[in-house]
């Protein structure tokens, strides 16, 4: 009950892993973390679906389905007819504060 | 832009092979504060930038390490501050006046930006190693293993925040800890400026309406609901209970509601009881929602929300905020109509 965070678009194959350590050097919340043969996948619930691990596996053991987790973009989008959400900000509004807080677009 | 000036390198130094380098230091003017004051109230919003391409900190030499940033003035001047006392060169992107992890998650601090910008300042001239440190942030734009190929410089992924850049320099590691990012009171703080920047036409409208409806009691109430959705929910965004945005903000709301609702049952005893009733009634269906949709809004500004998650929060409340919402209102309506019908 009011948490609709319980689930998410994370996929590993740890099959395919060949343990470069990418996966948990770029996560910004530790959802992956090093093992020893293959990486780990510690803390699914964590991922935020920005796809920094995807882009950078270099064997494809990683899929989520990255894009912006902003409700307005969202809405926006969804109001304008728009397949694709596109942040918001595109011209900078709720990306620009500060470099460390910012919100994701969608990837290409 | 500030702080930066052209020069041209003499012929026996390496960096002369290709024609600009620009020079900057880890000074931050009051140009640059000011500059960043207005960045983070939103004003001037497309000005904050920085030219793309080279620049040298200190006298840095072929084997000077090369750190790549945003052509956002926040993010150069973060970087170039922490960065006081290393001779360095820092390859600034063009990412539109963007953040990293914005432009990072548009696509335009990426693979192919970061491969072309490489190449247009002949960076491989400039330096004798091939490692270029990119913010971590970055990764969501950028593949390591494609910049590589296509440019033979390897990315290593340095700290999130530039502050830790420091002791990162130190081991050229990363503590688990520096590779987080995290939402913190500051962090949350910085945020709100640019959101009230935003706020008062529509809030000024709505009091406006709403005071000839129901009185000016209301159009109090909808600022409060609406200075509150902006500024007390980043503030306790950790502390309110729940998960989900939308129900913390219906929390915010009605306890920013009872009062309202309070003073309303309460100061007009001589009325009808269940105009009294209506009115309780009016202010639990209207403010609430108004903070729950300001509070899930805030998802796009925080640094932890997934698509899933927020995509299932939209389906699961904004129908019932549409209902609150427009119940209180006919509401509001009926009672502003009572009179002219003949009624009381
Ligand atoms: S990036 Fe891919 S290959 Fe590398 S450790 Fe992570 S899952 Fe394994
Ligand atoms: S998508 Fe982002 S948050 Fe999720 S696991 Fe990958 S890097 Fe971490």
């Amino acid at each position: 009950m009011f948490n609709s965070y319980t689930t998410n678009t994370l996929e590993y194959d740890a099959g395919s892993c060949i343990n470069c350590g990418k996966c948990s050097t770029v996560c910004p919340h530790a959802v992956f973390s090093p093992g020893e043969k293959v990486a780990q996948l510690a803390d699914p619930l964590a991922c935020m679906e920005c796809g920094a691990c995807q882009l950078n596996c270099p064997t494809g053991a990683i899929v989520v389905d990255s894009g912006v987790g902003c409700a307005y973009a969202m809405m926006w989008s969804a109001i304008k007819g728009q397949e694709e959400v596109t942040c918001g900000c595109g011209d900078n509004y709720c990306c620009s504060p500060s470099p460390s807080i910012l919100q994701l677009g969608k990837k290409k | 832009m500030n702080n930066t000036n052209m020069i041209n390198v003499s012929m026996n130094d390496p960096a002369s092979l290709h024609p600009t380098i620009r020079s900057t230091s880890s000074d931050i003017t009051f140009a640059n504060h000011r500059d960043h004051f207005f960045a983070r109230m939103g004003v001037r919003r497309s000005e904050h930038r920085v030219e793309p391409g080279l620049y040298a900190l200190g006298e840095p030499t072929p084997d000077s390490p090369v750190f790549a940033s945003a052509n956002y003035t926040l993010s150069f001047d973060a970087l170039r501050r922490a960065l006081v006392g290393v001779d360095c060169y820092i390859l600034v992107l063009d990412t539109r006046g963007v953040n990293v992890w914005c432009a990072a998650g548009k696509g335009t601090f990426g693979t192919e930006e970061l491969v072309h910008r490489i190449q247009a300042t002949g960076l491989h001239k400039v330096v004798s190693h091939r490692v270029v440190i990119v913010p971590q942030l970055g990764a969501t734009g950028v593949a390591a293993h494609k910049v590589k190929a296509a440019s033979g410089f390897s990315v290593e992924y340095g700290p999130v925040r530039a502050s830790d850049l420091p002791e990162y320099l130190r081991t050229r590691q990363a503590t688990p800890e520096m590779r987080r990012v995290r939402f913190t009171l500051p962090d949350r703080l910085v945020l709100i400026p640019v959101e009230l920047f935003l706020a008062p036409l529509p809030a000024l409208v709505a009091a406006v309406i709403l005071s000839i409806l129901g009185g000016y009691m209301v159009a109090v109430a909808a600022l409060i609901a609406i200075l509150s959705g902006m500024i007390v929910f980043p503030i306790l965004l950790p502390w309110i209970p729940t998960k989900d945005f939308s129900t913390k903000g219906f929390i915010v709301g009605a306890l920013v509601a009872l009062p309202f609702a309070w003073n309303a049952f309460y100061s007009v005893p001589d009325t009808a009881w269940w105009l009294r009733y209506s009115w309780v009634l009016i202010y639990m269906l209207v403010i609430p929602p108004v903070t729950a949709f300001l509070a899930l809004n805030f998802t796009g500004s925080t640094t932890f929300t997934s698509v899933t998650g927020v995509r299932r929060e939209i389906y699961a409340y904004v129908p019932k905020m549409a209902w609150m919402f427009a119940s209180g209102i006919i509401l509001m309506l009926v009672l502003a109509l009572i009179p002219f019908i003949g009624g009381l």
